[in-house]
């Protein structure tokens, strides 16, 4: 009998981790890390005067409206106030029309800094990029995520999807079994979610300050022991894209509150 | 001047007890390491004062188990029209001070 268990049990395993099992083609009820959070935190996340995700949003606000290289121009000069940003948030990752390239905000960020703006490119984890991206998440807040991933974003898509069912690293583990098979169970002192990135920019108790998703996808990484990407790597995009395409429908609520 | 953000009514009725929220950006660090790890020197804010019209109304000490970015509520009684001022202090002596007036009806 015990031994009938353990071959259903990983009869299941293989299911999952094959990227063209049912359960992978449609998309599971989403868990966001927002529904584990305590009450004291949950209340912390939603008001503004208590968020600390709201200093960095702050410092996006001022980056917006100050030139920037050698344009002279700011952000505000082409785009207006940052008013105008509701929603966007939602639709990113997403291919970038002009150059055929999957773009998340950072990368749009960065892509207007050095066409239009001529100024460098700002590093990932720099407080000027985390202050501009939370700004722009902070925007659209309470807003379902609503991601194309047909079209020149198909490809990314797989091989998005391939990243999340690969086992990797020492551990040996795939996103999908602690992200799919163990959702709302707990991994030491947490409750493990859908793993989406709904709530980045965050602003994540373990560092203390707010950081990227490539930055939390890269803890993960580490968690089980795979050499992690860099920031803004390829291969993050497109899990980027995968992840955003799990989580339609679900609401973002950058700066939230991690542990 | 460090980034801060203050949450204070702008007017309030002579008696009311308003709620004050304050809130400043620093690493707070703690300067304890473990074995072997770099070593930087204690640099918190230690000390959150602040003055309503001239008088201290509140003064809150830190210390190096208060984390990053820290957060601090209080309430106080309105009585007159005037500012009220915040000063935080850290180890290297750099000083972030706000003001805020409250005008009292």
């Amino acid at each position: 009998m015990r031994a009938h268990l353990a071959i259903a049990v990983g009869l299941i395993g293989t299911a999952v981790l094959d990227g063209t099992s049912h359960a992978e083609q449609s998309r599971p009820t989403i868990h966001s890390a927002t529904e584990y959070l305590s009450v004291g935190m949950h209340a912390e996340q939603d008001d503004e005067s208590r968020n600390r995700g709201m200093l960095w949003v702050d410092l996006g606000e001022t980056l917006w409206n100050e030139p920037a290289g050698q344009s002279g121009k700011s952000c505000a000069s082409c785009h207006g106030a940052s008013e105008h940003l509701n929603g966007i948030a939602a639709r990113y990752p997403r291919i970038d029309p002009a150059t055929a390239q999957l773009l998340n905000l950072e990368g749009r960020i960065n892509q207007c800094r050095i066409n239009h703006q001529k100024a460098p490119a700002l590093a990932y984890e720099t407080n000027e990029l985390l202050g501009l991206t939370a700004m722009i998440a902070r925007h659209s807040r309470g807003m379902p995520v609503n991601v194309e991933i047909g079209g020149l974003a198909q490809s990314y898509f797989e091989s998005g999807r391939q990243l999340w069912t690969t086992r990797q690293g020492q551990m040996n583990l795939a996103c999908v079994q602690c992200h799919v098979d163990n959702v709302g169970r707990k991994l030491r002192g947490d409750t493990i979610s859908s793993g989406v990135g709904t709530g980045y920019p965050a602003y994540r108790l373990e560092w203390q300050g707010i950081g990227s998703l490539h930055r939390r996808l890269r803890a993960c990484q580490i968690g089980v022991r795979a050499v992690p990407f860099e920031q803004g790597a390829p291969e993050y995009l497109a899990l980027e894209l995968y992840l955003a395409w799990r989580a339609t429908g679900t609401t973002l609520d950058a700066p939230a509150l991690r542990r | 001047m460090r980034p801060s953000r203050i949450v204070i009514p702008e007017t309030a009725k002579a008696g009311e007890v308003i709620e004050i929220k304050a809130l400043i950006q620093h690493p707070m660090v703690t300067g304890h390491t473990a074995a072997g790890a770099n070593t930087e020197p204690r640099d918190i804010i230690h000390t959150l004062a602040v003055t309503y019209d001239g008088a201290e109304i509140f003064r809150a000490d830190f210390f190096p188990g208060v984390a990053a970015n820290p957060y601090v509520a209080f309430t106080t009684r309105a009585t007159v029209s005037g500012d009220v001022v915040f000063t935080w202090t850290d180890d290297k002596g750099e000083e972030t001070r706000q003001t805020r007036t409250l005008r009292v009806s």
